[in-house]
């Protein structure tokens, strides 16, 4: 007789059937009833309404039938709270039956049921429980506590139960240990501070004796415990880790995972020219391996623990690449895992078979794993450079299938192979045109229109492919009409010529018909770009890009090392922090690899894990797009005075003279549309490259203050004025760069982002050498100081007084206006050191009504000090006299604009009375010398 | 911990559930059935995570197991519990399908409370399980005699015979007796030691005990099981070699000729050989002529299936084909799947051998001597392929 009966039963009036049968005298029948009840509360009928027929079985000695009930008491009581009180006695009488069986099942199932009231009679007879003689009891009741804690955690701590379960960590029998530690483990969880745990070498050391003897599971917990420790040195962690290394031969896979977590947390405390980390690093490899025997899920989970372990330590399985050739009948989530794992151990080593085998793999049946295998073809040319030639000829073969997803991936990874080896593919270009038409998905679109615009010039008709593409602008991805913007704007600076039209053609389509707004903005960008300067508009769109890093999708390193503590669990799989998918605060204690012993902190650095790209390369890129957005913020941001026009306008005037204006007018410069204040010099394009070398200043010359004299920062912008936004600052220079020290405080009570500054036309030029960089939110209360470093190759327009610079700070609340006053000696420059005769002859030359007489008060310095001090701030001395007792200095100084001032300074030492100093300063330009004189003033008296 | 299991049939019917944790509601048995069973494209993990839910399901025949959770649990573990409970089910009641699962819900049901306690796997060696389970398990009245063996037994372990596999089987266990036994590794009878790059042991054998003694010592428990498992990549001799041979004739006909050739003692003799030799799926008819054994096209599995009941060390054998092709304009190329092959020889293609096997019964008294002791080498294929 089987079970299967009981699903059919379905007729009208089962249920009066049924509460017969379990009224029944006979305990057959009774037992029936009950089977029929739970086979219809599985398939989701509502069998409620039998609760208390159900409970009067429930009284019985007969075990099967006692569970049945249990099984039903489990699911029911608590939409009958009320009823489930009926079952407490016989609960509590069979926590004391005689047989171990019977109190363990009550204890269990008593757990289960989630009734409040019944947890109130479920405390005692736990407790006897806890102490029973029988192991079997003591492993169920540890469980129970666990249950009990997550309905009450209140009630659990109130009647010590903790503590107990705490002793239950030193029981003699290993099945109690594991369940109890299970048990601590997850409720210390949710009491992160509470060290519940205990960790310390003596319990350490219990653990470490029950792992021997426990069932596999208990291991598991055992294990993930002890990952939770942190060793006191590196003595202990060894310790630790030779009692572990044996799990590492355990048929279960997850009894190796968690030993492999433990090893690869505690490995970090030991000296890596400890014999035995070379012993332990060799001993992980061969189990890993073995992980790729079990079944396809568990092969799963290990792959993507592998990948993890791979990024870590990539010596492990730096051997092992054959093993993770894909197999025929791999589930295609495994092949693709393996993948990902040869791409990163793939090395020069090993790259003759592994191509071999990702061409075999391209010509497979799954679409995502034949495209996977297309692009790892690309990483391996990326990653091992001998190789890149076969990779790239593979590749070909493969573009000749004709196959159309393979052709797509193959043009794609074959963009990124030649932005790692410019100029030594191009040959292939002819093939990859054509299969032009067959592109239709917008990641190959776009990486087809990139290698066109990138080598228009070799190739003759790249006017006719581009125009090909523009017919159905409207209608490309986002992805695809940027690089259609951005390759016809390249065509058109290699070949002006045959392209005027196409490029006003996608200039229109861009910022006319367009919704997008980063199309709409590159699109002016490339506008603006081309109709001010196109010689900074071919430095710009032409400029040498930087290399692209041979390893992608690398985890950022803290994760990395976050997931590393997580190594078998779920996150490990997802390869994201507990807190990306666990709701609420369960399990989400943010775990972080043991730090290093301090001794090894030496021999580690050089050797840590492979980070993105080397870190010169960032600001190659950064100092270029922040200059084009100085230029747009010129636009909506523009003091009020007849600087660039508005946006609108700007683009009709440069349509108007793309049209007219002919190919020499663009390559001649100036005489295209040029904001009115173009009279800077021709070299526009260097303020991008002084501007990198700015920025590089700043970092390499903080706390140096070799420079000029530095005034204290003064408040700029009141709070007040500028709705809680308040700065202030003071102008440095150092080793020939300016650079304006701000401190913005946030005063108001929301945060601030978003900030730009802008300078108004000024004297001498003066303009952000690199856009305000901001980098975090500034939040309420909070200060940053920062330096911004300038230029002096801005537009000119003298103001009143001369040294008077308007300034416009924006911020996401609103734009702000202020004025200050900067002192000119941060404008004298280093080489302004005259020779004597022609100082000599300058002097002369300069028409005497150009002189000024000035006097410095109370300033008891002698001619050395004051020398120095003033050469300091490049003032030089030119030659120095002594007239009747009086020292003669005479200096030279030159500002940034290429004026000389002449200066006589008198000084008269040794006269206690008469301090005060005496200044003639002779210059073409007669307004400078009072501001020179008031940074006399300034250098000598600080 | 594990939340709740579900089992399903292939509809996406439930056919039991469980759940352990009040974080699981009834709309997760939903949520599985309509993400993955009903899903229009194929799995592509073991792992799905649905609002913030994670699912880890296997399949066996067309019965879907699924263990749900919402915390950040141990994904190996679970996978080795679902195949554990598939194992201790098998050894219930036969063949997980549809039909037994339901004449034995009661059985999982007081299983299922058994082995997981509040989402804890619990001991669940099926020796051991006697003890607590009440309820028999009723096997299928269709089933064979044969027992029945999982959809995908853990003994069918990839390298089996890459690795070289044998079994050592005791014919009666005795109850709490010790055995022991020398592992390879070690010089066996002056000949040469065999390296194996890594091996796993049953959860019977004291893992300390091999590290620093390099002896397999351990408590067996009841029936039969697996004590070791191996992996060797040095030295094998695989004992058969294929040798494929594949033309493609125009575009509608296709020659294969496959050589094997068996390679060790000409004394012994392997048992039970198949090769299996793909077909393209647009096959319209195949002829084929082969010097031994039995070889037949089997259109509903798009290969050719060719038996040889024995033959002997050193002995080379040939089947060719000629096969005929649908025109199609399918552009795709044929994948060509490789041929594989399956056989039993009676020596272990690594060279393992087990030196000795000592047991202790302090208890009954029992000395070493007492007991017969058998080991049968066999070496059986897993998975041996060969590209074509």
């Amino acid at each position: 007789m089987t079970d299967s009966k009981y699903f059919t039963t379905t007729k009208k009036g089962e249920i009066f059937e049924l509460k017969a049968e379990l009224n029944s005298d006979k305990k057959e029948k009774k037992k029936e009833a009950v089977k029929k009840v739970i086979a219809s509360m599985t398939v989701g009928k509502d069998v409620s309404a039998l609760f208390p027929d159900v409970v009067n079985c429930m009284q019985t000695d007969n075990l099967e039938l006692k569970k049945l009930v249990y099984l039903y008491l489990m699911n029911y009581a608590k939409s009958q709270p009320d009823m489930a009180i009926m079952a407490v006695n016989t609960f509590v009488k069979d926590c004391e039956d005689p047989n171990p069986l019977i109190r363990a099942l009550a204890v269990r199932t008593m757990g289960c049921i989630r009734v409040d009231k019944i947890t109130e009679y479920l405390c005692e007879p736990l407790r006897k429980c806890l102490k029973d003689e029988d192991p079997y009891v003591r492993k169920t009741a540890a469980v129970c506590v666990a249950k009990l804690h997550d309905i009450n955690a209140q009630l659990v701590e109130d009647q010590g139960f903790l503590d107990t379960l705490k002793d239950l960590i030193s029981d003699s029998n290993p099945m109690v240990v594991a369940n109890a530690v299970a048990a601590l483990s997850e409720i210390a969880e949710s009491h992160p501070s509470s060290n519940l745990l205990d960790l310390n070498p003596q319990s350490i050391n219990k653990l470490l004796t029950a792992l021997n003897e426990c069932t596999e599971w208990g291991q598991i917990f055992i294990l993930d415990c002890l990952a939770n420790y942190t060793p006191k040195d590196d003595r202990e962690a060894q310790s630790i880790c030779e009692r572990v290394t044996p799990r590492l031969s355990h048929a279960n896979s997850a009894v190796v995972l968690s030993a492999v977590k433990v090893l690869m947390k505690f490995m970090e405390m030991l000296s890596k020219d400890l014999d035995y980390y070379g012993t332990l690093l060799k001993k992980l490899a061969p189990p890993l391996v073995t992980l790729l025997s079990a079944e396809p899920e568990l092969q799963y989970v290990a792959l993507r623990n592998i990948n993890l372990i791979v990024q870590k330590r990539p010596e492990i399985l730096k051997h092992e690449m054959k093993v993770f050739f894909v197999k025929y009948n791999d589930p295609i989530y495994v092949k693709l895992e393996k993948l990902d794992i040869m791409i990163r151990l793939a090395s020069q080593a090993n790259i003759a078979q592994v191509l071999a085998e990702l061409k075999e793999y391209a010509t497979e049946v799954d679409v995502d794993f034949v495209r996977k295998a297309v692009r790892a073809i690309g990483r391996c040319a990326i990653k091992v450079e001998q190789s890149a030639e076969r990779c790239v000829s593979t590749l070909l073969d493969l573009i000749q299938t004709k196959v159309n997803y393979v052709v797509q991936e193959a043009i794609v990874v074959i963009k990124d192979i030649f932005r790692k080896y410019p100029n030594k593919y191009e040959s292939v270009i002819a093939t990859l045109c054509e299969n032009l038409d067959s592109l239709d998905e917008p990641e190959a679109r776009a990486a087809m229109i990139w290698i066109v615009g990138e080598y228009a010039e070799r190739i003759d008709n790249a006017d006719e492919l581009l125009e090909s593409f523009l017919e159905g602008f409207h209608d490309e991805s986002t992805q695809v009409q940027l690089q259609l913007l951005t390759a016809i704007v390249k065509l058109f600076l290699k070949k002006p010529t045959e392209t005027q039209e196409l490029v006003q053609q996608v200039l229109s389509l861009a910022t006319q018909d367009s919704d997008n707004p980063d199309l709409r903005d590159r699109g002016y960008i490339y506008w603006r770009l081309l109709s001010t300067d196109p010689v900074a508009a071919k430095e710009v769109v032409l400029a040498e890009k930087p290399l692209i890093s041979e390893e992608t999708d690398l985890i950022e390193p803290t994760l990395l090392d976050e997931l590393i503590c997580y190594i078998g669990t779920l996150a490990s799989v997802y390869h994201k922090p507990p807190s990306a998918f666990v709701e609420g605060g369960r399990g989400v204690v943010h775990k972080s690899l043991p730090p290093r012993t301090a001794s090894n902190e030496s021999t580690e650095s050089p050797e840590t894990a492979p980070a993105g790209p080397p870190s010169g390369e960032q600001p190659d890129v950064i100092p270029a797009q922040g200059d084009l957005l100085g230029d747009l913020l010129n636009l909506d941001l523009g003091p009020p005075v007849s600087g660039p026009p508005l946006a609108t306008s700007s683009v009709q005037m440069g349509a108007v003279d793309l049209l007219g204006g002919g190919l020499d007018s663009l390559i001649g410069g100036p005489n295209f549309v040029t904001p009115p204040a173009a009279a800077v010099p021709a070299n526009l394009g260097a303020p991008m490259g002084s501007g990198l070398s700015d920025l590089f200043d700043l970092t390499s010359g903080v706390g140096t203050l070799s420079g000029s004299y530095v005034a204290p920062k003064a408040v700029w912008l009141p709070a007040m004025k500028a709705k809680g936004l308040e700065i202030s600052g003071t102008f440095t220079r150092q080793v020939g760069s300016i650079s304006m020290d701000l401190q913005l405080t946030n005063k108001a009570l929301q945060v601030m982002t978003d900030f730009a500054i802008q300078f108004n036309r000024n004297s001498f030029g003066l303009a952000p050498a690199a856009p305000l960089q901001v980098h975090a939110p500034l939040s309420p209360n909070q200060t940053v100081e920062i330096s911004l470093p300038l230029n002096t190759v801005g537009s000119v327009m003298k103001m009143e007084p001369l040294n008077n610079l308007q300034v416009a700070v924006k911020n996401n609340i609103d734009v702000f206006y202020f004025s200050t006053l900067y002192p000119l000696h941060i404008l004298f420059v280093e080489d302004g050191k005259m020779e004597r005769q022609m100082f000599l002859a300058t002097w002369k030359d300069i028409p005497n009504e150009n002189e000024a007489q000035f006097q410095i008060r109370d300033c008891p310095l002698n001619a050395e000090a004051a020398s120095s001090r003033l050469q300091s701030s490049n003032i030089f001395t030119v030659a120095k006299r002594n007239v009747e007792g009086q020292d003669m200095l005479y200096q030279s100084l030159k500002l940034t604009n290429g004026i000389w001032v002449l200066a006589e300074l008198r000084i008269q030492p040794g006269n206690p009375n008469f301090m005060d100093l005496e200044l003639s300063l002779k210059c073409r330009a007669p307004e400078v010398s009072p501001h020179v004189c008031q940074a006399y003033e300034t250098i000598l008296k600080n | 911990m594990i939340g709740g299991l579900f089992i399903y049939n292939h509809k996406g019917e439930v056919l039991i559930s469980r759940v352990y944790r009040d974080d699981i509601g009834r709309n997760a048995v939903d949520a599985f059935r309509v993400n993955v069973i009903h899903a229009r494209q194929q799995v592509r993990s073991p792992v799905t995570n649905i609002a913030r839910t994670s699912f880890f399901h296997v399949k066996r025949s067309n019965i879907w197991l699924a263990a749900v959770t919402k915390q950040n649990v141990n994904a190996a573990m679970v996978f080795e519990f679902l195949y554990k409970m598939c194992d201790v089910m098998a050894a219930y009641f036969g063949k997980i399908s549809e039909e037994n699962i339901k004449n034995n819900f009661v059985l999982i049901y007081e299983l299922l409370d058994e082995i997981l306690d509040f989402g804890y796997p619990q001991n669940s060696e099926t020796g051991a399980l006697k003890t607590f389970i009440t309820q028999q398990g009723i096997k299928s009245q269709h089933e064979d005699k044969r027992r029945a063996i999982p959809d995908h037994q853990p003994g069918d372990w990839a390298n089996w015979l890459a690795a070289g596999g044998h079994q050592v089987s005791s014919e009666r266990a005795l109850p709490g007796c010790a055995g022991e036994c020398e592992p390879p590794h070690v010089p066996t009878g002056g000949k040469q030691s065999i390296a194996i790059d890594d091996c796993t042991f049953h959860q019977c054998v004291r893992l300390s005990k091999f590290d620093s003694e390099r002896s397999i010592s351990f408590i067996p428990p009841d029936g039969e099981f697996e004590l070791m498992r191996y992996r060797t990549t040095k030295d094998i001799i695989l004992p058969f070699r294929v040798i494929p041979l594949v033309r493609e004739v125009g575009r509608t006909k296709l020659e294969v000729k496959v050589v094997i050739k068996s390679n060790f003692k000409p004394s012994l003799l392997a048992q039970k050989i198949e090769v299996r030799i793909p077909t393209p799926l647009n096959t319209s008819g195949v002829q084929v002529i082969c010097m031994k054994g039995k070889a037949k096209y089997k259109a509903s599995e798009n290969a050719i299936v060719w038996k040889i009941k024995r033959m002997a060390g050193m002995k080379e054998s040939q089947i060719s084909a000629e096969i005929e092709l649908l025109p199609t304009n399918d552009k795709k190329k044929w994948a060509r799947p490789p041929i594989s092959m399956n056989f039993e020889v009676p020596f272990a293609p690594s060279g393992l051998k087990v030196r000795y096997l000592k047991v202790f019964e302090p208890k009954l008294n029992y000395s070493d001597h007492d007991v017969i002791k058998w080991v049968r080498y066999i070496g059986r294929s897993g998975i041996y392929e060969t590209r074509c």
